[in-house]
């Protein structure tokens, strides 16, 4: 669909991504390309709807007449992106304190959830619920469901295959603890997955489970609460800036997968490494019971050896429980984003076709229906809604992997501090003039 | 047929006492074979000194990448590192220095092999010594001696055990290091794909590239660690070649000793009429009839000399063995102080190439978290 595209959206020639704007920045009239420009909230704030800048899938100016009802419930969004993009939060939400729990059928863990709230939504200032691992999928089930325009956050892997791991060991426990509060931590960030009434009702009920066999579906407001369009509906062409978007993930994901695996490859090498060392080491200390004047420093170097392979273990150790899991996290978040981007291509292909119906038609004054509309509506939001999403999301990503790798480097570093510090204290010792024996 | 073989060129330079400056006084080319053949001289002619090894044949206790080839130029360099020393060894020993060979060597080109070999050394040499199993019954072997072959033979054991682990050691270094350069090449490609991230991605992945190649540079120092810990393993091998010798004379004088003792008994049972020893002859003349008094005579007077002589070279044995024993443990205290001087160096200097390796690793992922940190 190559009608006259609105500035910011590259062209079709063959740029690489790197030298296209970004497909969420530079709508406005600010820098799309550049430093540390974030996308503004310009983009979102301030402007009404219908706007010529916004970008919108079709290429052609946004539709004239849209219902009341979906630009103020966006109006509210806004609201509530500038509320939560300030200074003052109004929700805490915690994941600590595991504990085993074992019964007669199975054995569990569950995790404290504290939450903190000033919200109306809110009965009491705070509270504390425990939560185990398949409520927390419960949860993420019903946001998919009740929530499907915007970005779900991934839940750490529910089974872990790889070599034997011990479910209730507590690395493993911390390692899961940590993307769990991670998980809701993100939840808690979003301005419109925040307020929703299973994520409410997952931090506070007394019996949780009595609530997920209610079932009920509850009113929603407008524009929220968009019903999976189960198909028949094929879209044409993804817009551009989606389609960009997808691009992106996919690379993105590869890329991840080949860090994922190097990641590990290098644990591997680290821990063979580790075990000769381990036995090297020691070498030392038989030659030194041989050795009367050489006894002191050959054990003195024995010492050494085996103080940086610890120093190698804890790096070992570290890289596997707070690196690996938060790229696998990643690659799980691109999935499901990938999917969120298929289901707002049937709601276009729905639109469209409807359209396209309605067009077919022979009439006098051919007048859109209240049907096609509502469609029409739906996928606008849906589309600001992702696009809104999205930029969050790269935002937080940006964070997120910035933290990630300045922790990996960090680390290294201190491996290798540790190391330099052994082996400093280990010179005075070789360089000591032995008394005759 | 064609040979190829490698030839190391041996310059030598004397210091002019009176401006410190050297001056090339000799140069000529040996082959490998000639510095066996002229160790082998030493070993039988100084067998009270730990003479100095020669370095390995073959490549041994490789890692994966050093090439276990003799051809390999990185072997050869080693090698030849490790024949300068020899020589350097040879030429600041208070004694071996002085061998007229030795300098024949540094000096004579032509015609080396066929001097060395005319002094007949080979026929001088106990082939017992080189019988590495044969077991001795010595009754009295100098104690030090003893504890001494021990300790060569525990060393001989703990440093090649040392060896080949530090190059197991190095191999897996190797694949660490290596592997890291793989996210080089994944951060540019992801930094394609990225805005803002792009930038710090990219440079950190340069700086994974660089810390990859550092690895080369670092195991081939460590290299030079490993060699001076051979020379050693070699050297335990001198050191028991030394307590060999004086088991032997020991051995020697033993048997001497032993042998002395029952001629003079036999001449006084002869003498005396009475037999307390078994013999052969008297066996036969207990069977074939007595032997004249004539007979006897001559017989005892035959013992006497033979007594005579054994008690010389009894005594020379004695001499030479308490000389041996004399020289020989002062070169080994000597050799003592060189082995803890040289290897507390050889230990240093591996913990100033680790503390260089911790530095560069420092460097490097400090530059590499700054980059990230502009991310």
């Amino acid at each position: 669909m190559a009608g006259g595209p609105p500035k910011a959206l590259p062209s079709t020639g063959p740029h690489s991504l790197r030298d296209m704007p970004h497909p969420l920045a530079g709508s406005s009239s600010e820098e799309a390309v550049g430093g540390d420009s974030t996308p503004s909230p310009d983009l979102l704030m301030g402007r009404s709807f219908g706007d010529k800048d916004l970008i919108l899938p079709n290429g052609g100016t946004p539709a004239g007449t849209s219902s009341p009802a979906s630009s103020s419930s966006l109006l509210n969004r806004l609201q509530l992106d500038d509320d939560i993009d300030g200074e003052t939060r109004d929700l805490f939400v915690t994941v600590d304190d595991p504990k085993k729990h074992v019964c007669t059928m199975e054995t569990y863990i569950t995790y404290r959830i504290t939450t903190k709230s000033t919200r109306v939504e809110f009965d009491l200032p705070e509270y504390s619920v425990r939560r185990r691992y398949q409520d927390f999928d419960w949860l993420r089930n019903k946001l998919e469901e009740s929530q499907p325009t915007h970005l779900i956050p991934p839940l750490p892997e529910k089974f872990v295959v790889k070599g034997v791991v011990d479910r209730f060991s507590e690395e493993f426990v911390e390692t899961r603890r940590k993307a769990l509060d991670k998980f809701l931590k993100r939840i808690t960030d979003h301005p419109v997955l925040s307020f929703n009434e299973h994520f409410n009702v997952f931090l506070t009920a007394k019996d949780l489970n009595a609530y997920k066999k209610q079932g009920m579906a509850l009113l929603t407001r407008v524009g929220e609460s968009v019903k999976h369009v189960t198909g028949g509906y094929k879209l044409r062409t993804r817009p551009l800036e989606f389609a960009a978007i997808g691009d992106y993930l996919d690379t993105f994901a590869l890329k991840l997968g080949t860090i994922d695996r190097i990641a590990q490859r290098i644990i591997k090498e680290e821990i063979e490494y580790l075990v000769e060392l381990r036995e090297y080491g020691p070498v030392y200390s038989t030659w030194s019971a041989l050795e009367g004047e050489l006894a002191e420093p050959l054990e003195g170097v024995s010492g050494c050896i085996g103080n940086c392979s610890t120093a190698l273990e804890e790096l070992t150790d570290d890289m596997t429980e707070d690196f690996l899991p938060v790229l696998r996290e990643y690659i799980l978040y691109s999935d499901s984003m990938k999917s969120v981007l298929k289901k707002r291509d049937q709601v276009q292909a729905e639109y469209e076709a409807k359209l396209e119906a309605v067009a077919l038609r022979k009439e006098e004054r051919p007048k859109v229906p209240a049907d096609v509309e509502k469609c029409q509506d739906r996928m606008e939001c849906f589309n600001a809604d992702l696009k809104a999403d999205m930029e969050r999301w790269q935002n937080n990503k940006r964070q997120d992997f910035r933290q990630l790798l300045m922790g990996m480097a960090d680390k290294n570093i201190q491996y290798y501090e540790k190391c330099l510090m052994a082996w400093e204290s280990v010179i005075p010792l070789l360089q000591e003039k032995q008394e005759a024996k | 047929m064609q040979e190829t073989y490698t030839a190391y060129l041996i310059e030598t330079r004397s210091v002019e006492h009176t401006d410190g400056q050297s001056v090339l006084t000799d140069s000529l080319w040996r082959r490998y074979s000639e510095f066996e053949l002229l160790r082998n001289y030493l070993l039988v002619y100084y067998p009270h000194i730990v003479v100095p090894p020669l370095p390995e044949k073959r490549a041994e206790f490789v890692w994966h990448k050093l090439s276990a080839d003799n051809m390999d130029p990185d072997f050869v360099e080693r090698r030849r590192i490790g024949l300068e020393n020899f020589l350097l060894r040879i030429a600041s020993h208070p004694i071996l220095c002085r061998d007229k060979i030795f300098y024949l060597f540094l000096t004579q080109e032509g015609n080396w092999k066929e001097t060395v070999n005319e002094t007949g050394f080979q026929l001088k040499a106990d082939s017992r010594l080189k019988a590495l199993n044969a077991t001795f019954r010595v009754k009295n072997p100098d104690k030090r001696f003893t504890e001494l072959k021990h300790y060569s033979d525990e060393l001989q054991s703990v440093i090649s055990h040392l060896l080949r682990v530090r190059a197991r050691v190095a191999d897996r270094l190797y694949g660490v290091y290596k592997v890291h350069g793989n996210y080089g090449r994944v951060f540019s490609e992801w930094s394609a794909i990225e805005k803002e991230m792009g930038d710090g991605l990219q440079s950190a992945g340069h700086h994974m590239d660089v810390y990859a190649s550092s690895i080369d540079d670092i195991l081939e120092d460590e290299e030079h660690y490993a060699d001076q810990l051979k020379e050693y393993l070699f050297y335990a091998e001198a050191l028991r070649a030394v307590c060999r010798k004086h088991e032997l004379m020991q051995y020697d004088l033993e048997m001497a000793a032993q042998d002395l003792a029952s001629k003079k008994q036999q001449c006084e049972e002869l003498a005396t009429g009475t037999v307390r020893t078994f013999s052969l002859k008297g066996m036969t003349t207990k069977l074939f009839g007595q032997e004249t008094p004539e007979q006897r005579e001559a017989r005892i007077k035959v013992l006497e000399e033979q007594i005579n002589e054994g008690e010389q070279q009894l005594k020379s044995k004695n001499l030479e063995g308490r000389e041996f024993v004399k020289n020989a443990w002062a070169d080994i205290e000597r050799f003592k102080e060189q082995k803890n001087r040289d290897l507390k160096e050889a230990l240093i200097s591996y913990a100033v190439m680790q503390i260089s390796m911790c530095k560069k690793g420092i460097q490097i992922w400090t530059n590499a978290k700054e980059c990230f940190s502009k991310m």
